[in-house]
């Protein structure tokens, strides 16, 4: 490849600038020529790359091109459910009905879209077992903040204000304590047992007047579901708090466990993971928030609301009467809930049940098969995803981020590094449903491989990778010493 | 092994006597502590005269891996903060027993270090004896 090539993406397009040159010609001015009311306002100090249409195409689908994206790699990103996106999904949300459709339309012209989401707030209910939902929220950890949110709305209207506690399982996802903190909680951090539940001795040590309620993860970030979930939520309902449930692993209970019976109070979920829709840097994301009667009042605004009035069903926006208010500008993320009640739809009750029952299949089929050479720390059948570490390995000067660099050579998207914390040198790893056998066979042949190189090169792995466009890359270098802006080379 | 003139804490910070008569102690994290984060990317200090008391939060350290708490092993003043970490991290990666300090607190009782772990219970506690 030559220097400046349309595919060197290592050469930026401020360095192929060149003066004069231009991707667009503007035609000469055939009207009269009229002064700015303020000439101060025109810039010329702004560098912007001289470059043709062409160049800036080629440069930038190259640069796509070097993408490890679910379209074109196993993405076994464990927590974060990086399934197949199926295309019908933009198929139905680019409809001219949707996606022309402008926010403040009056409900009277846009009685389609509101049936839409009304619907999807039902089946949403249905799927958490839960009575209301609100879909204003634009993000997982945004629905975390409003449910935390809604919480403490409810203590303060029973007059209680002393509840400033928030416990958060040490196994939980990672944006709980960060949405808490942002509530005004204080946060207390409650162990897992040694088989990955939550400490029961330790959550009654903590339940009293002042604990606001509990933030769960079901399954685990460990890819566990909790044995004594049940008991939890009595405990903690026991105490006078409320349970909150981070449903970003619902990918392993659909169709099968229903939070609501389970006893949680409210929870968000990632339309995003869980329901297809767009993910990762190719969001944008949607977080619904569904909750239990008691905390209905409190959600934000605004939800859909439908009133038959004899004239076929009528729907329109309402605000909840102690809403903690609107978390977002209009009515959430209106595109993503499309797709996702569009894979809802195409899926039915026996499709949606069939993602719980693959997911889950497919992360103990690689624990099984992985277990005997990567140490395993909890051995329990695993749900959506599998805790592996590579403690066995690193006695051989290969680590975690190691093997997931190595993995990348192999052709595969590296799991979810050293989290949950609790797990030395963890290696999360989620296939979700979406990949077939001969995937999952590869994977693991490429992890059985890797294993074998720990023993004969370790140095080789320590190095990886070494078939990506760029190799190990300095992260600490890049945290200590940002260098986030191009300068003219002198 | 760790250096048998100072205390830990199962937290794995430690604190060193520099100067028995003013009660100065120099507070740190131990070599398990830095290998265990990897490569540290940024301290959140806590301030010079702020009041400091025995394994309550002192400040926050970033690493390539995670953001961690540091606990403080003792109760007393905080007399000087290693600002030398703000633009060098990396210093309690390289030297976390010495150049990589991380404060210097002025204690009510110097008596409070008794009960912390001695160099060989610590070693013993992270199994590195």
């Amino acid at each position: 490849m030559l220097k400046g090539g349309s595919r060197d993406t290592g050469m930026l397009l401020m360095e192929r600038s060149v003066p004069g040159r231009a991707g667009v010609v503007t035609p000469p001015l055939d009207v009269p020529e009229q002064p700015l009311p303020d000439a101060a306002i025109l810039r010329d100090d702004l560098a912007l790359p001289e470059v043709s249409e062409p160049e800036v195409v080629q440069y930038f689908t190259a640069l796509s091109q070097q993408n490890f994206s679910i379209d074109t790699h196993f993405y076994p990103l464990g927590s974060c459910t990086m399934k197949y996106n199926p295309k019908i999904n933009d198929e139905i949300a680019f409809l001219p009905g949707f996606a022309a459709i402008h926010p403040l339309q009056p409900p009277d012209q846009s009685q389609g879209a509101l049936e839409l989401l009304h619907t999807l707030q039902e089946y949403l209910g249905e799927i958490t077992g839960m009575s209301g939902v609100s879909l204003a929220t634009l993000a997982g950890a945004h629905g975390e903040l409003a449910g935390v949110l809604m919480m403490r709305a409810y203590h303060h209207a029973q007059g209680d204000l002393g509840r400033t506690k928030m416990a958060i399982p040490d196994s939980a996802h990672g944006t709980n304590p960060a949405s808490a903190a942002m509530a005004g909680f204080d946060v207390v951090t409650l162990p897992s047992d040694k088989d990955g539940n939550v400490d029961l001795e330790a959550l009654h040590e903590l339940s009293g007047p002042d604990l606001a309620g509990v933030m769960i993860t079901l399954p685990s970030t460990l890819g566990l579901f909790d044995q004594n979930i049940v008991e939890v939520c009595r405990i903690v309902h026991e105490a006078g708090g409320l349970v909150y449930g981070d449903g970003a692993n619902m990918n392993a209970l659909l169709g099968r466990t229903k939070l609501g019976d389970l006893g949680f109070d409210v929870i968000h979920l990632n339309l995003h993971k869980t329901f297809s829709t767009p993910h990762g840097g190719g969001g944008p994301g949607a977080g619904p928030v569904c909750c239990a009667p008691t905390l209905e009042p409190f959600l934000a605004a605004p939800i859909v609301t439908s009133s038959g009035n004899g004239a076929g069903p009528s729907y329109s926006l309402s605000t909840p009467e102690q809403s903690i208010g609107k978390m977002s500008g209009y009515h959430g993320n209106f595109g993503v809930l499309v797709r996702a009640y569009t894979y809802i739809r195409t899926l039915g009750d026996a499709g949606i049940k069939s993602i719980s029952g693959n997911a889950v299949l497919n992360a103990n089929y690689i624990m099984q098969a992985l277990k005997d050479i990567y140490y395993l720390p909890y051995d329990r059948t695993c749900m959506h995803e599998v805790v592996l570490s590579a403690d066995w390995q690193r006695p051989r000067g290969v680590s975690g981020l190691d093997v997931a660099k190595r993995l990348l050579d192999y052709g595969f998207h590296a799991p979810t590094m050293y989290f949950p914390l609790i797990v030395h040198e963890a290696l999360m790893i989620e296939p979700t449903e979406s990949e077939n056998r001969y995937t999952l066979d590869a994977f693991i042949e490429a992890l059985r491989q890797i294993n074998r190189e720990s023993e004969d090169d370790p140095d080789m792995v320590h190095h990886a990778p070494h078939t990506t466009p760029v190799s190990r890359l300095d992260e600490a270098g890049a945290a200590r010493h940002p260098d986030l802006r191009w300068r003219p080379s002198v | 092994m760790s250096p048998e003139d100072r205390k830990y804490t199962r937290e794995h910070e430690w604190a060193k006597v520099e100067d028995a008569d003013a009660k100065l102690v120099s507070v740190g994290i131990t070599h398990f502590a830095q290998d265990e984060l990897g490569d540290i990317v940024y301290f959140d200090l806590p301030n010079v005269g702020e009041n400091v008391s025995y394994m309550q939060k002192m400040g926050e350290v970033e690493s390539v891996k995670a953001v961690s708490d540091l606990f403080s092993p003792v109760t007393g003043r905080i007399e000087s903060v290693n600002n030398e970490l703000v633009d060098h991290p990396e210093l309690v990666n390289d030297d976390p027993f010495d150049s990589g300090w991380i404060m210097r607190v002025v204690l009510e009782d110097l008596g409070e270090l008794d009960t912390l772990m001695s160099a060989s219970e610590y070693d013993e506690y992270t199994g590195a004896s």
